[in-house]
């Protein structure tokens, strides 16, 4: 067992793990944020998408150790209560989410795209930037415009609210 | 219209927990106390298993139990079944040999179950497996769906010795033959239908819980159709009786067919929590998913089409091999028959058709429905010789298409189906003009300056829909009656709770249900909320698949209303001191007609519960009203979608510029859920056609096991789409639905492939045309060209 | 996974102490190290983190040379205005690895160190003729792969950067497997005062390797036309479902040719 800290959505926590702990199951199992969802075992669905000291990485490709000390953010840490991120609220205003299992993960990104590419994103980009994440249901034509969407609304308001 | 009725765009009322991270998706559910199941599973297709010696692993640290085939045996447990009897054209009932949940002397597929450990993590479940000594005799494996049958190959099941499940056929061979005899001209084609993985983003998961002080057991699992797993796992497999067993299917995390089924890791999970006194877990990863979810399509078909001089089609006939893979899944059997060959008419008159199929065993993962389940499969057959019929024949495709379609209804194919309802031409047309196929050739000429290949395709499909009516399948030798149930609970204060048989796991149910409320009872839908997925609340159900919520679930949730709104209309009468009669309902107010007198829903909700007003033998007290709803058909969407495409031939690189689709789902409930639905598919389809094939390598081998070598279509594999509608009421159920969930997926394959095929000139591409497949079919294009 | 135990030295002597032992693997980014542990194909009895070493990351430019630590991200790399005035191609090609994620995370060393078959890096140092820089000694990117997942580095030794010469002109091409998004073939052309060279990815049985024929003609006309004929062996290329070798020569010369119009 080891000892590991980190703050996640703005709570320092702290717990003692198997080292072969993945930062997507100290998440789920041991903090029960189940927002964060494992959908592969190669990197590749983005399900497990949440921000490590600000940036998209995939929690399911990370030890919890190797994050030691870092601030995460999750998908339960970017609304503030019932005001939605807008990022989230283009999702549901475009209908860019059908099952849900990949949709933490599509929006973790997306909050990443428009941090890297501002707020004005073709669809384009958008397509080669959702690369890391799969969705099975939408086809993508509604993820694609409920990102553009939803960055348009992040022009209106600070990148710092996201993290 | 209201705000928030049917044909309202309404945003949905579940996304709210999805978008925050609050959805409760199976793996989220943990039990206290719970142990972590794995399964051991055959590295071979096919062996017998000779011993199985797990006294090491016991050994090992943390591990509860591990349990084989024997210890179900022990109990009593039965082995998994499919649920539609099959007859062979000489009579006989198909073949099934024995599925046991975990293998007996024998494992006949790669990820087949030998094992399973229990222990108190899943990291010390993971270690015992490998500690699990198990002596195979390896046996030689039967992998190709085209060479199942032929003498020698190796026998899956004794109860099959030629492998053969079962060989059916349907429709007039006779008069097949005889078409065939005057035709002017014949078109031919081989066609293999490639074998899919569902992939839902969500693997399957189960957490089994059991009760002792009341000798009952829960299993929450990710399915489709709760009560169907219930049924399946009481009356056959025999874990408890019904009322003593509860099936949970929280939020799901997509289906496509792959979650209808009852598989053996649920079993196991849901029985062993007894053996071991603890709720027992299990989440499948991706690799075992892939190994171990029931995959789709797998067809080899050869085709003919006969036409008279006038390009008229005379008949069909098709002979089909469907690989239904080591054992028999739970609808399995259907899905190549009355799935399939049934809608071999397509949306044309052909007046005589004959299909024969023939079910094999391989020593691959069981085979079963897909998005669209033998649907796509016929579409594929019929689309493609349309396609190239009309090439051979020097006609237009759409023109070729047009005129043998069917214009007037009911028309009764020769396959059983009676379309019902329906308006080909209109689709066709509107779908040409949003496709702007008149410009096609200057498209064209404008990519050739550009040094690729553009080709366009259409594809006109028809699905039968709705998966009922009971009296109907159950002559065609399903086990099940295939209605749908509702049930609904008007609170006092006039909120409304819905208890659907239907289950959503993506499809918006929470939101349309709540519509159709919202437009029957003049409320809010924000006063709805719909109840599913748990056979402790909801009275009884058949779940979701076949398109079936709207057209049979809505339609029962409808009946339920209709018995709401007449006993509300007695509750009023008495209230406003009128007869029933002469109560109206409209908006959410009744009112004595010809009088100013009124009252408003929410109100008549509350003396219906204080009951004052009434004496409760003249009328009951409360509100609550429950219906089944079996419908009279099938329901028959149909549509056209074209596909308008670029190659790069240096590459074999295809881009898929254009996608049109317009469709016909009678009445449609919220059209941006219905777009969404429509959009999913066609990514499906497309997938299907250029990036997706399970591939099992000789010796049954899964090669495309993970991601790596699976390919799912990103975001940038795949065109926006533009989406039309074209509307005729489906007259077998009361609220016109026909149902949308599968369209796309039907109509796209065959769009991508007469697209391509149109751009390289000639017809010898199989599906998935990946950019190897597409170049390579350029070279022997430009091989056969320059010996010529 | 299997266990093992964690270590995250903070400076480069202790790393390499640790990563001396026996069954030891060292962590970067771990972007195929972990996803390799958990479908338990590896079973490292220890591993030595090395994402606490800041030195080991950042990028330079000077005297002719672009200068990026061992540790620095690929998205870094892809971002980075200085690499992208100095080789283009160089931060093309960091940001056409794996997917936004994957690049946040993952590092140019572990890349470069893991030497797999379909990698991009590796067809960039061979190609820019890099030096590979460790805690021992600079190795010769010429002599740095040795073969399928192997490289000249020794136990204990670690890659600490990468020192890539600025070239005249070059160019990366990259034709993704549909299902991985790694390299069926990918195509590093580099034309500088040294010559042309030619390196190819994702190809070749035993990792990234020289087009001869490619790179002789180039010298004489750095057009596309010049290696439109050449027709590369597909003897020894690697073959799969979504590539077979003779398909794979065809790309080696597309990409080739589309590299050569590219280069900058």
């Amino acid at each position: 067992m080891a000892t590991v800290s980190m703050t996640v959505n703005g709570k320092l926590v702290s717990r003692d793990i198997d080292p072969r702990t993945l930062l997507a199951q100290f998440l789920r199992e041991e903090l029960r944020l189940t927002g964060t969802h494992v959908g592969c075992d190669t990197t590749q669905c983005g399900c497990c998408t949440v921000h490590v000291d600000g940036k998209a990485m995939k929690s399911c490709t990370l030890l919890a150790l190797g994050v030691d000390g870092s601030h995460i953010t999750t998908i339960e840490g970017l609304a503030h209560g019932q005001e939605l991120h807008p990022m989230q609220a283009a999702f549901r205003d475009h209908h860019g989410l059908q099952c849900g299992f990949c949709t933490p993960g599509m929006i973790m990104t997306a909050v990443d795209m428009v941090n890297r590419k501002g707020t004005n994103l073709d669809d384009q980009t958008i397509r080669e930037e959702l690369e890391g994440n799969i969705c099975r249901c939408t086809g993508y034509h509604n993820i694609v415009k409920a990102v553009h969407y939803g960055a348009e609304a992040m022009a209106g308001t600070t990148k710092a609210a996201a993290e | 219209m209201s705000a928030t009725g049917i044909g309202a765009s309404v945003r949905r009322k579940e996304d709210f927990r999805f978008i925050t991270g609050k959805g409760q998706y199976t793996d989220d559910v943990n039990r206290y106390g719970q142990a972590h199941a794995a399964f051991l599973r055959s590295p071979h297709a096919h062996a017998d298993i000779l011993r199985i010696d797990t006294a090491a692993a016991l050994a090992m640290p943390g591990v509860v139990a591990i349990f084989t085939g024997d210890d179900l045996a022990a109990d009593k447990i039965g082995g998994l079944i499919c649920g539609w009897m099959i007859h062979s054209k000489d009579g006989e009932p198909m073949k099934a040999g024995s599925h046991p949940a975990l293998a007996q002397g024998k494992v006949r597929y790669v990820g087949d179950h030998v094992a399973v450990v229990i222990a108190d993590t899943l990291d010390q479940a993971r270690d015992a497996l490998e500690k699990i000594n198990v002596e195979y005799a390896v046996l030689p494996a039967n992998v190709a769906t085209a060479n199942a049958t032929q003498p020698g190959a190796p026998v899956v099941h004794e109860v099959a010795p030629d492998n053969a499940v079962y060989r059916w056929a349907i429709g007039d061979e006779g008069a097949t033959q005889a078409a065939f005899a005057k035709a002017a001209h014949v078109t031919k084609i081989d066609l293999v239908n490639n074998r899919l993985i569902p992939n839902p983003m969500e693997p399957r998961a189960a957490v089994g819980d059991y009760d002792s002080g009341n000798d009952a057991f829960t299993l929450y699992t990710t399915s489709q159709n709760p009560h169907v797993a219930r049924l399946v796992l009481s009356a056959f497999i025999g874990i408890a009786p019904e009322h003593k067993l509860r099936v949970i299917a929280p939020d799901v995390g997509g289906g496509f067919g792959s979650k209808i089924f009852i598989y053996a890791e649920e079993t196991v999970c849901v029985w062993a929590a007894k053996k071991v006194g603890r709720p027992v877990k299990w989440t499948s990863d991706r690799t075992e998913a892939f190994l171990s979810d029931a995959h789709g399509r797998d067809h080899v078909t050869h085709a003919e089409m006969a036409l008279d001089a006038a390009g008229r089609i005379l008949g069909l006939r098709v002979h089909t091999t469907a690989n239904l893979g080591a054992y028999l899944s739970t609808f399995s059997s259907a899905v190549p028959t009355y799935l399939y060959a049934p809608l071999l008419s397509g949306q044309y008159a052909i007046p005589a058709i004959y299909c024969e199929v023939d079910g094999v065993y391989t020593n691959t993962a069981p085979v079963d429905a897909y998005r669209g389940a033998g649907r796509p499969e016929a579409t594929f057959v019929i689309e493609r010789l349309m396609e190239i019929a009309a090439r051979e024949t020097g006609q237009d495709p759409a023109a070729f298409r047009s005129k043998n379609f069917v214009t007037s209804f009911p028309h009764q194919t020769p396959v059983i189906m009676c379309y019902d309802a329906g308006d080909y031409p209109a689709s066709l047309a509107k779908a040409l003009d949003m496709a702007d196929y008149a410009n096609v050739p200057a498209r064209k000429a404008e990519s050739a300056r550009k040094g690729l290949l553009r080709g366009v395709g259409i594809s006109a499909y028809i699905e039968a829909c709705g998966i009922a009516p009971s009296a109907a399948v159950g002559s065609l030798g399903a086990g099940v009656g295939l209605w749908e149930s509702a049930e609904v609970r008007v609170n006092p204060v006039g909120t409304v709770e819905i208890l659907t048989g239907s289950h959503s796991h993506g499809q918006g149910h929470e939101t349309t249900f709540a519509q159709l409320v919202s437009e029957r009872l003049g409320i809010s839908i924000d006063n709805v909320s719909i109840i599913h997925g748990d056979t402790d609340k909801v009275q009884m159900g058949m779940g979701t698949y076949g398109s079936r919520s709207g057209a049979v679930g809505m339609s029962a949730l409808s009946k339920a209303l209709d018995k709401i709104e007449t006993k509300a209309k007695k509750v009023a009468g008495f209230v406003l001191e009128a007869s029933a009669e002469d109560i109206d309902f409209k908006d959410g107010k009744f009112s004595v007609r010809g009088t100013d007198k009124e009252i408003d829903f929410a109100s008549v909700a509350l003396q219906a519960y204080i009951a004052h007003k009434f004496n409760g033998q003249d009328l009951e007290p409360g509100l609550k009203e429950s219906a089944f709803w079996d419908p009279t058909n099938f329901t028959f969407p149909a549509g056209v979608h074209i596909c308008e495409l670029e190659i790069d031939p240096a590459t074999g690189v295809t881009r898929i510029d254009r996608w049109t689709a317009v469709d016909d789902f009678g009445v449609v409930i919220n059209p941006m859920i219905v777009e969404g639905q429509v959009h999913g598919g066609i990514a499906q389809g497309v997938g299907q056609a250029l990036h997706e094939g399970a591939v099992y390598d000789a010796s049954g081998q899964l090669v495309t096991a993970s991601y790596m070598d699976y390919s799912m279509p990103r975001a940038s594999d795949l065109p926006a789409y533009q989406v039309g509608m074209t509307q005729t009421r489906c007259p077998s159920n009361p609220l016109g639905i026909k149902g949308c969930g599968e369209a796309g997926a039907i109509a796209a394959p065959p769009a991508v492939m007469n697209a391509i095929t149109d751009a390289i000139g000639h017809e010898d591409i199989a599906m998935p045309a990946t950019p190897l497949a597409v170049w390579r079919a350029i070279q022997k294009g430009a091989q056969r060209a320059a010996a010529e | 996974m299997y266990p093992f135990t964690y270590h995250r030295p903070d400076s480069l002597g202790s790393a390499a102490a640790l990563a001396g032992s026996a069954d030891a693997k060292i962590l970067a980014g771990g972007m195929t190290l972990l996803p390799t542990m958990k479908q338990r194909l590896a079973a490292p009895t220890s591993l030595v983190d090395l994402n606490s070493l800041s030195d080991l990351a950042g990028i330079s430019v000077a005297g002719g040379k672009v200068t990026i630590g061992a540790m620095t991200r690929h998205a870094d790399v892809a971002a980075s205005e200085e690499v992208r005035k100095a080789i283009p191609a160089l931060a093309d090609l960091a940001g056409w690895i794996g997917d936004p994620m994957v690049r946040h995370r993952g590092t140019i060393g572990g890349s470069v160190a893991n030497n797999d078959p379909a990698a991009d890096y590796p067809a960039a140092c061979l190609a820019l003729g890099a030096t590979i820089v460790t805690n021992m000694r600079e190795i010769a990117a010429d002599d740095f792969f040795t073969g399928l997942f192997d490289t000249a580095l020794e136990e204990g030794e670690i890659l600490t950067g990468i020192v890539f010469p600025i070239p005249a002109k070059a160019a990366y091409q990259k034709f993704r497997n549909p299902a991985s998004r790694y390299a069926i073939v990918g195509v590093f052309v580099a034309q500088s005062a040294a010559g042309v060279r030619v390196t190819v990815t994702g190809a070749g049985e035993n990792g990234v390797f020289r087009v001869a024929s490619f790179e002789e003609a180039l010298a004489k006309d750095f057009s596309a036309k010049a290696i439109e004929g050449i027709v590369v062996p597909a003897e020894g290329l690697n073959s799969d479902i979504h590539a077979d070798a003779v398909y794979r020569a065809n790309l080696i010369n597309v990409m080739a040719r589309r590299a050569v119009e590219a280069a900058r």
